[in-house]
């Protein structure tokens, strides 16, 4: 895997985005709060890498993902694209209308096949639509070659195109969804847990061929996942997302083997490993994740925390970058040594 | 049911069980949503025999002059109360069907009519016998009927289910009832879905003050209690309207009531629509908010609006026959199922002629039908579990 | 541990199958396996593999169209309660032969096998209090007084680590957050004092770090109160975490078993090998392609024949996985393991080395 090249424009830079869904009471559906699903988020996402969205339920990673392809419309923020002519356009308050040529250039992949495919079309118009609707290919036989490759591309057969997608399982349907996604060649793929509803014995197929696909076509991941395990495994750079908030972004090595914020650290003690020798090192957190229509002060995650000091339940923390490409929103990030994944402690997995 | 072919070239192929050979896999990867939703279907029995029976029902309100023996509106005093005519099929060991004749004698002491049957009179029967002259759906002159008698005249009658207080034929009445009462039901139906999924949809799509409006004017027809309603509104109808004014007075007054639930119904449905992925994926692929109407959503929740309306027929249906019953809705000389039981509303005439009573069964039969079969749709329509 | 020689659940040859119009699922068909008195057996695999579908038979939970049709399910009860039953002479009693609904399969769900589901959500009822089920539960069971049952509450509450338990009781389940909820649910199973806790993929609905918490909690009781668990989840990682014994499933049929460790450091089914290898740990290097398992798994209706796994399978003997169905074989005085590499039906080719993995 060719490294991203950092020093190349971001293809994508997302400032400040905001997403508060308005909770409404009574008969006159009065506003009477707000929940911050996603609260003052920044990052960029550079040509040809792979970033990883993580962090348990509520915590904005699904929410940040659909702002950004425009399936939500945020509440304020800028949503900074290159798009292919160079030009940099900021999505965030443009209209439908406005947005549909650049829809070309990037699309989703769902977490849910079975739900993610109208059930009432061919593999054909499943995959064909967006040829025939932003790609304006009208020929039919045309449009039958492009989903053939397409379907090949993905390791399914050509034939399949006149089959409905409920004579496939979901890695085959996910399969059907990649195709969909690659139909126009976008440039930017956001996946939102592409593999976390699939069978365990599945899940590896379509990781692979996700990162095939990266490969040869070049492609930018944005990876939402809340399992570390796969994105320890397949992103270049990590976003940790906590109530709404961004707490630590860095290169996957550095946030692994070295966390600079508690939570990330927490979130990695708490994964169970798959082998037995390394048991009772499960460290688990005090406390659940706060909800975000009722979330703590000062910084978010200071009453689970077990390095929190005065200022943490008093002011929120600033996102800082405290090393080279290492953000993270602590008041003590300086200060903490943190223990991540342990190289050294490791057995030999492989045998 | 069966499973995606799983094998990648290089295997050999996986053995699969005698029910599925390939080609029926493959027929069933390649079947689009009714088919499934026809084979879900077939395997409910019962719905299944109520669409049969339902198929001929309709006919009856299609061409009811075909399968009338008389005249419907021919009344006759020295005819009244006339007692159901058993139909033989066989006359001694051969088919040929007849009833025997009935004769009218005063009881001298109530002074009432009483018909006895004639074992010496056998009057036969026929199939595609000449009657009286019609036309079907009121273009073709025709004179043909399903059954009737070789020899029309005054002793060669049949009742197969009696004669009313007039002396009219009730089984050539309960034909024509049948093809009003069941119209009646399916125009409202038809008016109140299109009722239903213009303001449901308009609720579903636009959301927000219109949304609210309409919510709240359907929680307010709904909490209206029917009865004083429908009191008032057929009070309105001018008593000089004809036959056919009131009868579409009445189809429209029910289907303003009856479109409330359907309403909901579409815009549940059009909002739950628009959060599932596969419509998120259409908008992400460039579809106009036309296309992904009417493209998918649309579709999507069809085979439940066929479904529920089949289950809004029969509810249409009792709603009439429940009017003209109170003597509301439609008024002699129409021919409804509640016209006819209005017949059968004092006691003294069930006592007297309880034949009277058959119509009720009908509207038993007909409901039961569709509601059953309503039920086998409603399972069937949606065959992605 | 496992070697207690009297266990407290012995599954033989157990069968339950779903006849439906489309035809017969056989969502468990012939599975074998025990659990001993403190011993957590994980049992684990993917959709279809009726790892939930056997559970529920054991605890006579299968409901029509699903019928179990062969096999034994040998339990020990406690000996208080064993008085009252008429058991085998060996102690134990056939839960199969059982009548689901009657008078003995009741008392023993929830008085001695006790079940958390997976929903916290959907098992407990919203109209009514938390204390209020755990009354009921605690009386259908046991002969006490609602004060002496308030109480056995309050203390299992606090013992599953719920703050201010005494509260806590006059709550709603909707009030509680979802670990707090998991918790309750907990505490409701253990309320009269199980034998043994079939837990349901009870971490599936909830974060890594409620997970984590959940998990330890539950260890935790095991060792206070040595009880037996069975433990169901899709997720290697869990089971490495909590269980001492494994079983691994595949479309209804017990792929291999033994102790944890031999599962996850010498797994010999060609199944467990490939499954271990394919995902993605935290260990494992970065942006390379993982090992596949090739295909996806069949439909229930269109179960292979022989080995259920033989047509994603690298090691495929054609003309002896197709047709025979292998039987579980030790390889180790603990594990067994079903597949004909070790059945001694392929005779003339050389057992491959399965000493080490991968």
């Amino acid at each position: 895997m060719a490294n991203p090249s950092q020093t190349a424009p971001p293809l994508l830079e997302v400032q400040h985005l905001c997403k508060y869904f308005p909770v409404r009471a009574g008969l006159l559906r009065r506003q009477v709060g707000e929940i911050r699903a996603v609260d003052d988020v920044s990052f960029a996402v550079y040509p040809g890498e792979t970033l990883g969205l993580v962090g348990e339920s509520g915590c904005g990673k699904t929410t940040t993902a659909r702002c950004i392809l425009r399936a939500l419309a945020p509440t304020s923020g800028a949503i900074l694209f290159r798009t292919q002519e160079g030009t940099v356009v900021d999505l965030a308050p443009l209209s439908e209308a406005e947005l549909r040529p650049l829809r070309r250039e990037m699309q989703m992949i769902f977490q849910d096949p079975f739900a993610s495919l109208n059930p009432r079309m061919t593999l054909f118009d499943i995959v064909g639509e967006p040829l025939l609707v932003l790609g304006r290919m009208r020929d039919r036989q045309q449009r039958m070659d492009r989903v053939a490759e397409l379907l090949e591309m993905v390791g399914l057969r050509p034939e399949y195109m006149r089959r409905y997608p409920h004579a496939f399982s979901g890695g085959q349907r996910q399969r059907i969804v990649i195709a969909r996604a690659l139909a126009l060649n976008p440039r930017l793929v956001v996946a939102d847990e592409p593999v976390s509803a699939l069978d365990v014995s599945v899940q590896a197929q379509v990781l692979n061929l996700m990162l095939r696909l990266q490969q040869e076509l070049g492609l930018t991941y944005i990876f939402v996942a809340h399992d570390l395990s796969v994105v320890k495994h397949f992103c270049d750079r990590v976003a940790v997302m906590y109530v709404g908030k961004l707490v630590e972004l860095a290169p996957t090595r550095s946030l692994f083997f070295q966390p600079r914020h508690p939570y990330t650290a927490a979130l990695m003690a708490a994964v169970p490993v798959p082998d037995p020798r390394l048991r009772g090192k499960m460290q688990p957190l005090e406390g659940e994740v706060p909800s975000p229509a009722n979330p703590p002060s000062g910084c978010y995650f200071h009453p689970r925390c077990p390095h929190a000091v005065e200022i943490c339940s008093q002011e929120p923390p600033r996102l800082q970058e405290i090393a080279p490409g290492h953000f993270v929103s602590c008041h003590r990030a300086q200060e903490l040594e943190l223990v991540g994944v342990d190289a050294a402690e490791v057995p030999g997995h492989e045998g | 049911m069966s499973t995606p072919d799983p094998a990648p070239a290089h295997r050999p192929p996986t053995p699969r069980t005698s029910s599925t050979l390939p080609q029926e896999a493959e027929a069933f990867y390649v079947a689009p949503n009714w088919k499934l939703v026809w084979w879900r279907f077939k395997r409910h029995r019962l719905a299944l025999v109520s669409a049969v029976l339902l198929g001929f029902i309709a006919l009856v309100a299609l061409v009811p002059d075909f399968f009338s023996t008389q005249d419907p509106h021919a009344s006759s005093k020295t005819e009244s109360f006339i007692p159901v005519q058993r139909l033989h099929l066989f006359d001694q060991g051969r088919f040929r069907p007849f009833v025997y004749g009935v004769v009218g004698q005063r009881n001298p002491r109530t002074l009432r009519m009483e018909w006895v049957i004639d074992p010496e009179v056998k009057i036969p029967v026929r199939f595609f016998a000449r009657g009286y002259e019609y036309k079907i759906l009121g273009l073709i002159p025709f004179d043909r009927h399903l059954i009737g008698v070789e020899f029309p005249g005054d002793e060669g009658k049949i009742h197969l289910l009696g004669t009313d207080r007039l002396g009219r034929d009730q089984w050539s009445r309960l034909m024509h009832g049948t093809q009003v009462s069941l119209s009646i039901g399916l125009v409202a139906v038809f008016l109140s879905i299109f009722l239903g999924i213009l303001m449901g949809g308009i609720s579903g799509y636009y959301g927000g003050v219109v949304d609210l409006v309409i919510q709240r004017l359907i929680e307010i027809l709904q909490s209206l209690p029917p009865i004083p309603i429908w009191m008032a509104l057929t009070a309105a109808m001018p008593r000089d309207w004809s036959v056919e004014q009131v009868y579409f007075a009445i189809t429209v007054i029910l289907s303003l009531i009856g479109w409330t639930t359907l309403g909901r119904e579409v815009r549940g449905r059009f909002l739950s629509l628009r959060e599932e992925d596969f419509v998120v994926a259409a908008r992400l692929s460039g579809c106009s908010e036309m296309r992904i109407i009417f493209r998918h959503m649309l579709p999507a929740f069809m085979s439940h609006i066929i479904a529920a309306s089949t289950l809004a027929i029969p509810v249409m249906i009792i709603n009439e026959t429940f009017l003209s019953f109170l003597g509301l809705g439609l008024r002699p000389p129409a021919i409804s199922w509640g016209v006819l039981l209005q017949e059968a509303q004092n006691l003294q005439s069930i006592a007297l002629a309880p034949w009277l009573l058959l119509p009720g069964l009908a509207v038993i039969v007909t409901v039961l039908a569709l509601n059953i079969l309503g039920d086998g749709l409603r399972d069937a329509a949606d065959p992605y579990r | 541990m496992s070697n207690d020689p009297a266990p407290l659940l012995v599954v033989r040859d157990l069968k339950t199958y779903f006849f439906l119009d489309e035809g017969t699922v056989r969502a468990v068909d012939g599975v074998d396996f025990a659990v001993h008195p403190g011993q957590v057996v994980g049992i684990v695999g993917e959709s279809g593999c009726g790892k939930s579908v056997t559970v529920k038979s054991v605890m006579r939970l299968v409901q029509r169209p699903g019928r179990l049709v062969a096999g034994t399910i040998r339990f020990r009860p406690s000996s208080q309660s064993a008085q009252r039953w008429p058991l085998a002479p060996d102690g134990t009693l056939d839960l199969a032969a059982l009548d689901p609904q009657g008078p003995i399969m009741r008392a023993i769900r929830g008085g001695e096998i006790a079940l958390i589901p997976q929903e916290p959500m959907a098992a407990f009822s919203p109209v009514h209090t938390i204390g209020n089920q755990i009354v009921e539960a605690i009386r259908l069971h046991q002969d006490v007084d609602r004060q002496t049952a308030w109480e056995w509450g309050v203390e299992r509450l606090a013992e599953v680590g719920i703050p201010s338990p005494a509260q806590r009781m006059r709550a709603y389940s909707w009030e509680l957050s979802g670990g707090l909820r998991q918790r309750a649910m907990i505490a409701m199973a253990l309320a009269c004092g199980p034998r043994l806790l079939i837990a349901d993929e009870p971490t599936t609905a909830i974060d890594v770090t409620t997970q984590a918490q959940i998990l330890t909690l539950l260890r935790a009781l095991q060792e206070q109160h040595n009880m037996a668990i069975i433990f169901i989840t899709h997720d290697l990682g869990v089971i490495a975490q909590i269980a001492d014994h494994v079983v691994v499933m595949y479309l209804g049929r017990v792929m291999e078993a033994g102790p944890v460790e031999e599962i996850f450091l010498r797994p010999q089914h060609p199944y467990t090998r490939a499954l271990l290898r394919s995902i993605p740990s935290i260990h494992t290097p970065s942006r390379t392609l993982l090992p596949t398992i090739q295909g996806s798994i069949p439909h229930p209706f269109n179960r292979p024949a022989g080995c259920p796994f033989h047509p994603r399978c690298g090691d495929f003997v054609p003309g002896l996985c197709d047709r025979n169905t292998p039987e579980p074989v030790p390889v180790s005085p603990t594990q067994t393991v079903s597949c004909h590499l070790y059945t001694g039906e392929l005779h003339g080719e050389p057992i491959p080395d399965r000493s080490s993995p991968a």
